[in-house]
């Protein structure tokens, strides 16, 4: 190269050398930023597990917990609804829970560690509205085969009493259930079922 | 050419009959001539615009978690600091910003002074400039609130006063800042919205307005000659290099210098010893007792020194506005036609050499207490500070001025 000329491999080299330096820099500056958003540890003390005692639900009743901000259904089934739920009509979608909604533990016909008690996000799997409790006895025009279960307000999707979809309805699966373990026959840990047993 | 590069130059065309994106490249960077011979005073336009963005994206981030209320705020910052993950780090880089953002303008509007860059042609960019700082000033107070410390609300109990002390409406404009009798809630809130949301509008306005006239006049440089005199047949100054990519690289490195420094206060002094962050600020707000010492961040300390130093209170507050704005008069009082330092007689060198001594001296003073010495020291610093400007037109005109060069050298 001559005096006056500008040497354009040298300059490549540095302004490659630059780039990869500086994108490689602003990638890690990146990193606070983008983790910055993920829970906090308040959030995650907040969403830890939660303990819930059973003895004081009886057989058709259901009580509403909330596990990490979300509502979380219990439900005490009846004998009868627990038979009915053993043989669920061509109208269920998923009776052997097949696909993947649930621990292994609960993966059953029940969707449960014990078949009394559903234990279930109260969330449908369609855009996460909460589901209304509609037991068979109570006022509904769901028609004469309810048997119980639950309905969608958002959007129209039932549910039976083991939080499985019905077929021809916008939800694409059964309702999610939430890890969790027995401490005692009558206190259940929400959210955490490490060394739990099927 | 290859079919990816078809396919650029394409898209390229497309956009430019559609927006003016390669006119406003050529126009601000690529064929905006700058003069050969910036020195390191340069880089400081540059850095400001770099903390400016470092200050509205971790501001961002920190409006993620904080809260705007008297009665959360406090714990919010302790919970970005301890609970938030990296909360910690972009605080820091937001405090240690605001000390930085004004290291750089003050570097920049000394640079300024030096080359005379505030003289005609332009005197527009220095006035823009000037609202930049005083916005830069007013978005430093009302930030300083929201941590809602002892100082956060001390702080702005005294400078709200200031507005108090104007003769008929002080009172009641003092009362319609604060929205309350005293520094409260509704003060907090307030000062959240306009710290968040108008100042920096308005920063973001006056930046781009200060650099389109900048780039409208062309830059000044270390020798005050105007390049554009000098043109080849194009109509290219002959003393000036295209911004891109000659300054584009070079205030690359100037900024990576700089962004190793400020990583360092960041990670090691966030502190700085009490000069970015004060202790009594970790101590929440509590509107029945005054911190024992109370003093504003050292980025203001040289006009609180002037408000101490006037035995008037009035008086003092006056001075203190003055101070900070006469800054605006300069294109106006300096008479020299010289505009650089360097061939400027000894008359403005000496008052330059003195006013620089006594606004780093006032800036001492302001951080001390004020015993009766120190206050007639800032008395006779306060004095020299108010001739530099006021004398400015005498020593200017007689100045013995040395020729200029026609071309940079």
């Amino acid at each position: 190269m001559n005096d006056g000329g500008i040497d354009t491999t040298r300059r490549r080299l540095l302004t490659t050398a630059a780039t990869i330096v500086g994108g490689v820099g602003a990638a890690a500056a990146s990193v606070p930023f983008i983790a910055s958003m993920t829970p906090s540890a308040k959030t995650k003390a907040i969403g830890a597990p939660v303990e819930v005692d059973l003895s004081d639900l009886q057989p058709g009743q259901r009580k509403i917990i909330q596990w990490q901000g979300k509502p979380v259904f219990i439900l005490r089934r009846t004998a009868e609804s627990l038979e009915q739920l053993a043989n669920p009509g061509p109208q269920v979608r998923d009776p052997q829970s097949e696909e993947n909604q649930q621990p292994e533990y609960a993966r059953n016909i029940y969707r449960s560690i014990k078949p009394e008690y559903l234990i279930m996000l109260g969330l449908c799997t369609h855009l996460g509205c909460s589901p209304t409790f509609v037991a068979e006895e109570d006022e509904h025009d769901l028609g004469p085969e309810w048997k119980g279960g639950f309905f969608c307000p958002c959007h129209g999707s039932l549910f039976d009493l083991a939080g499985r979809v019905h077929k021809n309805f916008p939800a694409p699966s059964n309702i999610i259930i939430p890890p969790h373990k027995y401490l005692t026959d009558t206190r259940v840990l929400v959210g955490d079922d490490s060394e739990a047993t099927s | 050419m290859n079919t990816a590069a078809r396919y650029f130059f394409a898209l390229r065309d497309w956009v430019d009959d559609r927006f003016p994106m390669t006119q406003l490249w050529n126009e601000h960077a690529a064929r905006y001539y700058a003069p050969k011979n910036f020195n390191f005073w340069y880089v400081f336009g540059v850095i400001s615009m770099v903390v400016l963005a470092n200050q509205i994206l971790t501001g961002i981030w920190l409006t993620m978690n904080y809260k705007p209320d008297a009665t959360q705020a406090f714990a919010s910052v302790e919970y970005i600091m301890r609970d938030v993950p990296w909360g910690w780090v972009i605080r820091y880089l937001h405090s240690t910003g605001s000390s930085a953002f004004f290291f750089a303008v003050y570097l920049h509007m000394y640079r300024g002074l030096v080359y005379g860059s505030y003289k005609k042609p332009r005197e527009l960019i220095w006035i823009i400039g000037m609202f930049i700082y005083l916005t830069l000033m007013g978005e430093a107070f009302l930030g300083y609130l929201l941590p809602w410390g002892q100082m956060s609300f001390w702080g702005a109990q005294v400078i709200i006063s200031l507005f108090g002390t104007i003769p008929v409406i002080g009172e009641g404009l003092a009362l319609w800042i604060r929205g309350d009798y005293v520094v409260s809630d509704v003060t907090l809130n307030r000062f959240f919205s306009l710290h968040v949301v108008a100042f920096p509008l308005l920063l973001c306005a006056l930046s781009g307005a200060h650099i389109l006239a900048l780039h409208h006049v062309g830059s000044n440089n270390p020798d005050g000659v105007e390049i554009k005199k000098h043109k080849d047949e194009k109509g290219v100054p002959l003393d000036g290099i295209p911004f891109h990519p000659y300054y584009t690289v070079k205030d690359l490195v100037a900024v990576l210098i700089f962004a190793i420094g400020f990583a360092w206060v960041v990670f090691y002094a966030p502190g700085m010893g009490g000069y970015f962050l004060e202790a009594a600020n970790f101590v929440p707000a509590d509107p029945l007792k005054t911190p024992e010492h109370i003093q504003p961040l050292w980025y203001f300390t040289t006009y609180y020194a002037i408000l101490r130093a006037i035995p008037h209170q009035l008086g003092g507050v006056v001075a203190m506005f003055l101070a900070s704005s006469l800054f605006f008069l300069l294109p106006w009082l300096d008479r020299s036609p010289v505009k650089s330092f360097r061939y400027r007689g000894w008359k403005y060198r000496t008052a330059l050499i003195a006013f620089v001594i006594s606004f780093l001296s006032l800036g001492w003073l302001g951080m001390q207490l004020a015993t009766p010495l120190y206050t007639w020291i800032a008395r006779f610093f306060t004095v020299i500070y108010f001739l530099f400007f006021l004398l400015m037109p005498f020593y200017t005109s007689t100045d013995n001025d040395k020729p200029v060069p026609e071309r940079v050298k």
